[in-house]
């Protein structure tokens, strides 16, 4: 089948191309890419006009949910979402139930991706069985079934010298370990940051050393064991920093963060809104700051937006007892470009990278690119369109967003992957 | 004039002039507790649910007098443990009174924002009778009407609170009162016991009893509780005694009016000495009196002026 | 809704007059008995200061005056618009078995004295309950009468009566007001 998408600015930030540009796409992949091209017979054709055309953007820190959640979300749901929000693939980590720590989990979700997922779908596997934290699970045959990275994201792997070896074990793989870095020690029973507003609020918190500590850990760990380290949602401006230093010294450590962490501090908790309760927990405002900083200057390297889908009996509940975490997918891409990139704190095109280009390259995925004979896996943003966060519109099966009512202008306006539009 | 709120949820929200009017009105209420009949019909018809997840004889009955002297129909509804263990959420077992229409809920939970999440879903009134280590309103007003009752006013009073501040509700809610009656608040304690950033409160802190207290017209003790000795934040019971107990040879270096407060029950031997708990600075039990009447005064002030 | 002066119908001196007479006849009534003033917060207080004050001038020592607040006893609670205040009750004297006279400024549909009695009874039972008012403007809606009159004043519904005292307002007169649209 063919497509062609005419009149559409083509932004590919690792080709260097910001211009206007046609794309032709045929069986899959992008064919043609020119100025003035004539569809072939039989060719769809799209007007991208005042449109944005980027490489398709990659979420690689989604919860599916599926095997054992499905009431929360599904493969069918979570990709709809993911496609809906502007992603043409995502990574589903391993905290599902059963945990995918053996292969047939792998297996299970792939197929499931395969019959039902309308993105592409990448398994992340657990870095332990269980995600107990206490033995290796089979790191290799999930490598072997598709996984492209391994975590036991949720938890915090405490053992070091545990994790030490999982680093070691997998380095042949070329899989990089994503870290959820807390220390659970510190972090424990805590609902938020730990500050003024924690102690107005009578809620226990968690210092932002929870994560450092962690992070220093992991950091200290890639040195000694060469192996490509990624640390999950950062969200501490002492976390920056280290990575910055330990990324000078040539350590191969990498990062993301969230979309929430980037937009909201710890003050939205005084709403007793447990849509804002999340781990790690929103911090105050100079981290967001640093945060900010270090994503423009690519000290982290994507941004990966945590869905984490909950019914509403879990979150409208108690504070302290409310399930952690937040839904993304649909929201991430409108509330950047309407955050950060309209009042000039970063550029498209660097958003653009940490959405696409770089997530595909941190886990050797194909995408981040819209030269001839790549996928052809594109996200079309409309930076004029207004938006409204309405979570009953949500494809997603859960509601639990902050975000509700918030306006704003950039929206996403088509997804394609392999050619064929999955959005609208 | 005029109370405007639908709940009572803590003393951060409320404005001076809101808690002058309910200490005014607890005034007022104060004499029925010297009647023969102890009863005034203001709130006839209206019914007052006691909504406990928390187990709380005290303050429970406390709010059951104030309800019944008013003449509202009160229902005690105790459960304890969470919505997990009982295997119903909050908001359902909220709901669930609500369709019998309480016109007042009193909720004391042990999760912070419970109330506030009720109030947020619940037609009929909601107090907050203590939620967690957030706030404790009616125990904030009810010690600053007996500190107002002794000494004649609030403002320029120096109030040293005592304790477990980390861990405590009424320290937050007479920290937010005693700040807006322009009082000046010393909070003292072992390091492991305050807050972070306590100062930001507008609290000075001090980890010395002796500094603490020397100045202070009121001193507010806080219960210690044994949990604090696992979490390891202190060592020992006995140590914290020694170290930050009330005893009568303290107290010689205090002013001669000194009141000693405690929100109680009194860990006698621990936080404070039995002499001292009994001595005349003591005004532990004006505390409990002046509480009928300032539950009173809310219940009044949220139920008796509107039409259902 | 705001009111403006129609009229005064009372100066301080004619005000004075009408407590001395309400004085006299109470003496005089009680037979020799012992009687109790109770005045009903905040103007009927103050009157009933006055009265006790002329009682003690007739039979050389002054009846106990105690202080009625009816606001937790009003059966329109919930109607109004603004929140009452409660004000406290003070009557530091016992009440079963004694003369009580109520003294309150207005009397009109009558509903204030109710509350009052009710009041009253929950703090004893009294002997006599008996009724005296500086002004009683009409239109009762429960079957109340006074027993000592200032001054009968007949008004229309949508009039006011206000009775000001140096007390609280300055100066001793009783107006009639009128809607101020």
């Amino acid at each position: 089948m063919s497509l062609l998408i005419k009149n559409g600015r083509m932004l590919d930030p690792a080709a260097g191309v910001d211009e206007a540009q046609d794309v032709l796409i045929g069986e899959g992949r992008i064919a043609r890419v020119g100025k003035a091209l004539r569809a072939p017979a039989g060719a769809q054709s799209v007007d991208a006009t005042g449109k944005v055309l980027c490489p398709g953007f990659i979420d690689i820190h989604v919860h599916l949910r599926e095997p054992g959640f499905e009431y929360k979300e599904t493969v069918a749901s979570g990709t709809r979402a993911a496609a809906a929000g502007g992603f043409t693939a995502i990574c589903c980590m391993a905290n599902t139930s059963p945990v995918n720590d053996n292969r047939a989990v792998t297996d299970y979700i792939l197929a499931k991706a395969r019959a039902e997922g309308v993105v592409r779908v990448y398994p992340i596997g657990a870095v332990t069985k269980n995600l107990e934290g206490a033995q290796l699970a089979e790191l290799a045959e999930l490598a072997e079934a598709g996984c492209v990275a391994f975590s036991d994201d949720g938890k915090c792997v405490m053992n070091a010298e545990l994790y030490r070896r999982a680093m070691e074990y997998t380095l042949p793989f070329g899989t990089p370990v994503i870290s959820h870095a807390e220390d659970c020690t510190l972090a424990h029973g805590a609902a938020m940051n730990e500050g003024l507003v924690s102690t107005e609020l009578g809620l226990r918190g968690q210092p932002a050393a929870a994560e450092e500590v962690m992070v220093a850990r992991d950091i200290v760990l890639a040195e000694l064991t060469g192996a490509h380290v990624h640390i999950a949602h950062v969200s501490t401006a002492g976390s920056v920093r280290m990575l910055r230093e330990a990324r000078a010294r040539g350590i191969r450590v990498t990062s993301e963060v969230t979309p929430h962490h980037l937009l909201l501090t710890e003050e939205a908790v005084r709403s007793w809104d447990a849509n804002t309760k999340m781990a790690p927990p929103l911090r105050g405002k100079r981290d967001v700051e640093a945060l900010r900083e270090a994503l423009a200057d690519g000290t982290i390297d994507c941004v990966a937006t945590d869905h984490a889908p909950h019914a509403l009996a879990e979150k409208e509940d108690e504070f302290a007892e409310a399930a952690n975490g937040i839904v993304g997918l649909e929201t991430a891409v409108s509330l950047l470009l309407d955050g950060l990139v309209r009042p000039g704190i970063i550029d498209l095109s660097t958003l653009v990278t940490r959405l696409s280009t770089a997530p595909a390259r941190l886990l050797n995925l194909p995408g981040g690119s819209l030269s001839p004979g790549a996928a052809a896996d594109i996200t079309i943003l409309d930076l004029a369109q207004p938006f409204t966060v309405d979570p009953r519109n949500f494809r997603s099966r859960s509601r639990n967003t902050p975000f509700g009512g918030r306006t704003g202008v950039g929206a996403p306006w088509m997804t394609i992957v392999g050619g064929v539009p999955v959005w609208p | 004039m005029g109370w405007k709120r639908k709940d009572l949820l803590g003393m951060q929200d409320l404005e001076a002039a809101e808690i002058a009017e309910v200490l005014d009105t607890a005034d007022s209420m104060r004499e029925i507790a010297t009647r023969e009949i102890k009863k005034v019909p203001t709130l006839r018809g209206k019914t007052v649910v006691n909504l406990f997840f928390e187990a709380s004889t005290r303050t429970r009955t406390s709010f059951e007098i104030a309800g019944k002297w008013l003449s509202a129909d009160v229902i005690n509804f105790s459960t304890s443990g969470s919505s997990a263990e009982k295997g119903e959420s909050l908001l359902d077992t909220a709901k669930n009174i609500e369709a019998m229409s309480p016109d007042v809920v009193i909720v004391r939970h042990r999760a912070a924002g419970a109330p506030a999440l009720l109030a947020r879903h619940l037609r009929c009134s909601v107090v907050n009778a203590g939620d967690g280590a957030h706030e404790h309103p009616t125990q904030a007003l009810l010690d600053l009407l007996t500190i107002r009752q002794k000494k004649g006013h609030l403002d320029g009073l120096n109030v040293a609170i005592v304790g477990d501040i980390a861990h405590s509700r009424v320290a937050r809610s007479n920290i937010h009162g005693m700040k807006k009656a322009g009082m000046t608040v010393t909070v003292a304690g072992p390091p492991t016991l305050i807050p972070p950033a306590c100062q930001e409160l507008g609290v000075k802190v001090s980890h010395r009893l002796e500094e603490a207290i020397a100045h202070a017209d009121v001193i507010m003790m806080l219960r210690l509780q044994h949990e604090r000795m696992r979490g390891g934040l202190i060592p020992s019971i006995r140590e914290y005694s020694r170290v930050w107990g009330l005893s009568l040879g303290r107290l010689e270096h205090c002013r001669p009016d000194v009141l000693i407060m405690h929100p109680g029950p009194v860990n006698r031997g621990v936080e404070l000495a039995p002499e001292v708990a009994d001595s005349q600075y003591s005004v532990i039990l004006d505390q409990v009196a002046n509480g009928v009447a300032v539950r009173m005064a809310v219940l009044f002030l949220l139920a008796g002026g509107k039409a259902q | 809704m705001s009111f403006r002066e129609k009229a005064q119908v009372l100066d301080g001196t004619a005000i004075d007059r009408a407590l001395t007479r309400i004085a006299h006849e109470i003496v005089e009534h009680a037979g020799g008995e012992k009687v109790a003033l109770v005045g009903i917060k905040t103007r009927g207080e103050s009157l009933a200061g006055r009265i006790a004050e002329k009682i003690s001038l007739i039979e050389g020592s002054a009846p106990p005056v105690g202080a009625l607040d009816i606001t937790l006893y009003r059966d329109d609670l919930g109607l109004r618009a603004e929140q009452p205040v409660v004000r406290g009750t003070e009557i530091g004297f016992p009440v079963k078995g004694r003369i009580v006279v109520l003294v309150d400024d207005v009397l009109f549909t009558g509903r204030t004295i109710r509350a009052a009695m009710d009041a009253l009874m929950d703090l004893g039972r009294p002997r006599i309950i008996r009724l005296a008012v500086l002004v009683d403007r009409g239109h009762r809606e429960l079957p109340i009468r006074p027993d000592y009159i200032g001054k009968n004043l007949p008004t229309s519904r949508r009039e006011a009566v206000a009775v000001m005292l140096r007390e609280h307002d300055g100066d001793d007169r009783v107006v009639i007001q009128e809607p101020a649209d």
